[in-house]
């Protein structure tokens, strides 16, 4: 029987690897996901059916067993399928958060096993009964487990705004602080008592979690992404200490590869932004963009604002429109508004088309999802340098609800926490219409010169109420 | 010295597997492109939601009395099983859009 459960283990592997190359490209993505679900379902009941321990005895509990799969397939598939695609990173973190928990709590649950033993034999140190490498794997998996779930719920929190950006000086040196009483505390306890072994174990899951609050807590919510990436990758390898721990190779084979792609995700995403990631772990972004920050409100000077009307017309009688979508889009939920915008002016006889930022949104590829849910069409939106190369023959840029993206000061303002970072060029067009709901600074905290340029007109309200006010007025033109 | 090297003879299997899968890992993704970042970590968020399968190995190794391990068990099964189920399904819904826009 056992030998069926390694070829599904296998095929688990294969399946993994399969679905996260096919994963890597537009055309083979959506069916990389499936056959790595595929797998995943091989695997699982494979696991529940053929699985023998090291004494050859089945598992047990199968009421308990299906009753959690059940509740969780239920729960799961409720909540992915209902989420709004705005609150899709959210939810990604939220779901890398239970991945976290889960490995924490299998560490949890076999260290009370040792324990248990430990204390029944007699042995006076909990290392005698115990090899160093089960150890080390069980420990392991619940500090970056702990870290992982901590960290997800906290970056859930920032992003579904329920969490604010919290920092205060030498944080960072509190968080290392943090982390070496964790390592400290795992090692004393491999040494302890073994009657009181447990209370060192929990002291170092507490802090493990304590840590994890702490590590995203000061971290900017326009980095949520790249710390989602992450944490993602450390649940990846918080699986892989389970592989180590039962001696599974399918897990180990899922956690490691994703350990692995993952954290090379996370740098793709920071060179994305043009920062490292040590930039956006300890950059403290907070700090620099208070002084930027304030600095630049006084120069701001003044800023215009276009009428309805006029928007209307200089859109409609434009030649070619280029619309900048950003975070304010989606928050509004445009998208479907936006698209009839498009349809319109088109049916006028205007060139539209769409520029976006590869971080426009809260995550790479959050505005080309969005648009996509819309129907704009595919050839409509164009990266970053292409756009650029077109604004020059543009005559209107409609900015809704992006900011950071279109921030001049990222060329201009060595001071700016942002320099360095590639944005939309939309100056180099003849006109500038910013559609916000206020004057206020976007995510990363910092004033945007362009609002206060002289082609730059601003066209204030919720993006989806301002653009079917726009529809309205262009067609009654 | 000597427990290092033992314990790495006794895991070449593993370590054999840990170091492959991390260069497999940085070169299965290494040219994805930027629009594809997030359902790509979704999708690998998915996928070490394996810990699953440890969940229900401890799950149905518990001692019908030992409720400690009865309860976290069954929690793990749940948060496992929401990373594995949430994760597919919510990637799928991102590309299912990806995909229209071909047609």
């Amino acid at each position: 029987m056992n030998n069926i459960l390694t070829l599904c283990y296998l095929i688990g592997s294969v399946t993994f690897i399969l679905g996260l190359k096919m994963l890597s490209n537009p055309a083979s993505a959506r069916k990389g996901n499936g056959i790595a679900a595929f797998g995943m379902i091989i695997a699982i009941l494979g696991t529940i059916f053929l699985y023998k321990d090291e004494a050859g005895e089945s598992l047990h509990n199968y009421g308990w067993i299906l009753a959690g799969l059940l509740i969780g397939t239920i729960v799961g598939t409720l909540a992915a399928k209902k989420v709004k695609m705005t609150a899709m990173p959210e939810m990604v973190s939220l779901f890398n958060g239970m991945g976290g928990a889960c490995a924490a709590l299998i560490s949890v649950v076999e260290f009370d096993h040792i324990y248990q033993a430990n204390k029944m034999l007699g042995s006076p140190w909990f290392s005698d009964a115990v090899p160093l490498g089960h150890y080390i794997a069980i420990i392991a998996g619940a500090i970056i487990g702990s870290v992982s779930f901590a960290g997800s719920i906290i970056a859930w929190g920032k992003l579904s705004g329920k969490v604010n950006d919290f920092s205060f000086k030498g944080q960072h040196i509190i968080n290392l602080v943090i982390l070496a009483v964790v390592i400290a505390a795992a090692v004393y306890t491999y040494q302890s008592d073994t009657q009181v072994s447990n209370i060192p174990f929990f002291i170092t899951v507490a802090l493990a979690l304590l840590y994890g609050v702490f590590f995203v807590l000061p971290i900017g919510g326009a980095d949520m992404p790249v710390v989602i990436s992450l944490l993602n990758s450390f649940t990846g390898v918080a699986a892989a200490c389970g592989g180590f721990l039962y001696n599974n190779k399918v897990m180990l084979t899922g956690g490691i590869l994703v350990g692995a792609a993952g954290t090379l995700l996370t740098i793709l995403m920071c060179k994305a932004m043009n920062r490292s990631l040590k930039n956006v772990l300890i950059g403290s972004f907070g700090a620099k963009n208070a002084a930027t920050g304030g600095e630049k409100t006084g120069s701001g000077g003044t800023y215009k604002e276009i009428s309805l009307n006029d928007a209307a017309t200089v859109m409609a009688y434009a030649n070619k429109v280029i619309i900048v979508p950003g975070y304010g889009l989606a928050v509004a939920q445009a998208q479907h508004t936006c698209h009839e915008l498009e349809k319109l002016l088109e049916e006028k006889g205007v060139e539209v088309k769409y520029a976006i930022h590869p971080v426009a949104g809260r995550m790479p590829g959050h505005m080309n999802v969005l648009l996509a849910e819309a129907d704009v069409s595919y050839d409509k939106l164009m990266e970053m340098e292409d756009a650029n190369d077109e604004f020059k023959s543009t005559d209107v840029v409609l900015i809704l609800g992006a900011n950071d993206v279109v921030n001049p000061a990222a060329k201009d303002d060595p001071s700016s926490p942002i320099y360095g970072m590639p944005i939309l060029e939309v100056e180099q067009a003849k006109t500038v219409i910013v559609n916000k709901r206020s004057m206020k600074p976007g995510y990363a905290g910092i004033e945007n010169e362009l609002f206060f340029r002289p082609k730059t007109s601003m066209l204030f309200g919720d993006a989806k109420a301002a653009l079917q006010k726009l529809i309205a007025e262009i067609k009654n033109l | 010295m000597d427990n290092i090297f033992n314990w790495i003879a006794e895991n070449q299997q593993m370590i054999y597997i840990v170091v492959l899968m991390v260069f497999l890992g940085i070169e299965v993704i290494g040219r994805v492109p930027s629009v594809l970042h997030t359902p790509l970590m979704s999708g690998a968020n998915a996928i070490h939601g394996v810990v699953i399968i440890g969940a229900i190995i401890v799950m149905g190794k518990a001692e019908p009395g030992n409720y400690l391990a009865l309860i976290l068990g069954f929690l793990a099964v749940v948060l496992g099983t929401l990373n594995v189920v949430g994760g597919f399904v919510v990637t799928d819904r991102m590309l299912e859009m990806f995909k229209k826009k071909k047609s």
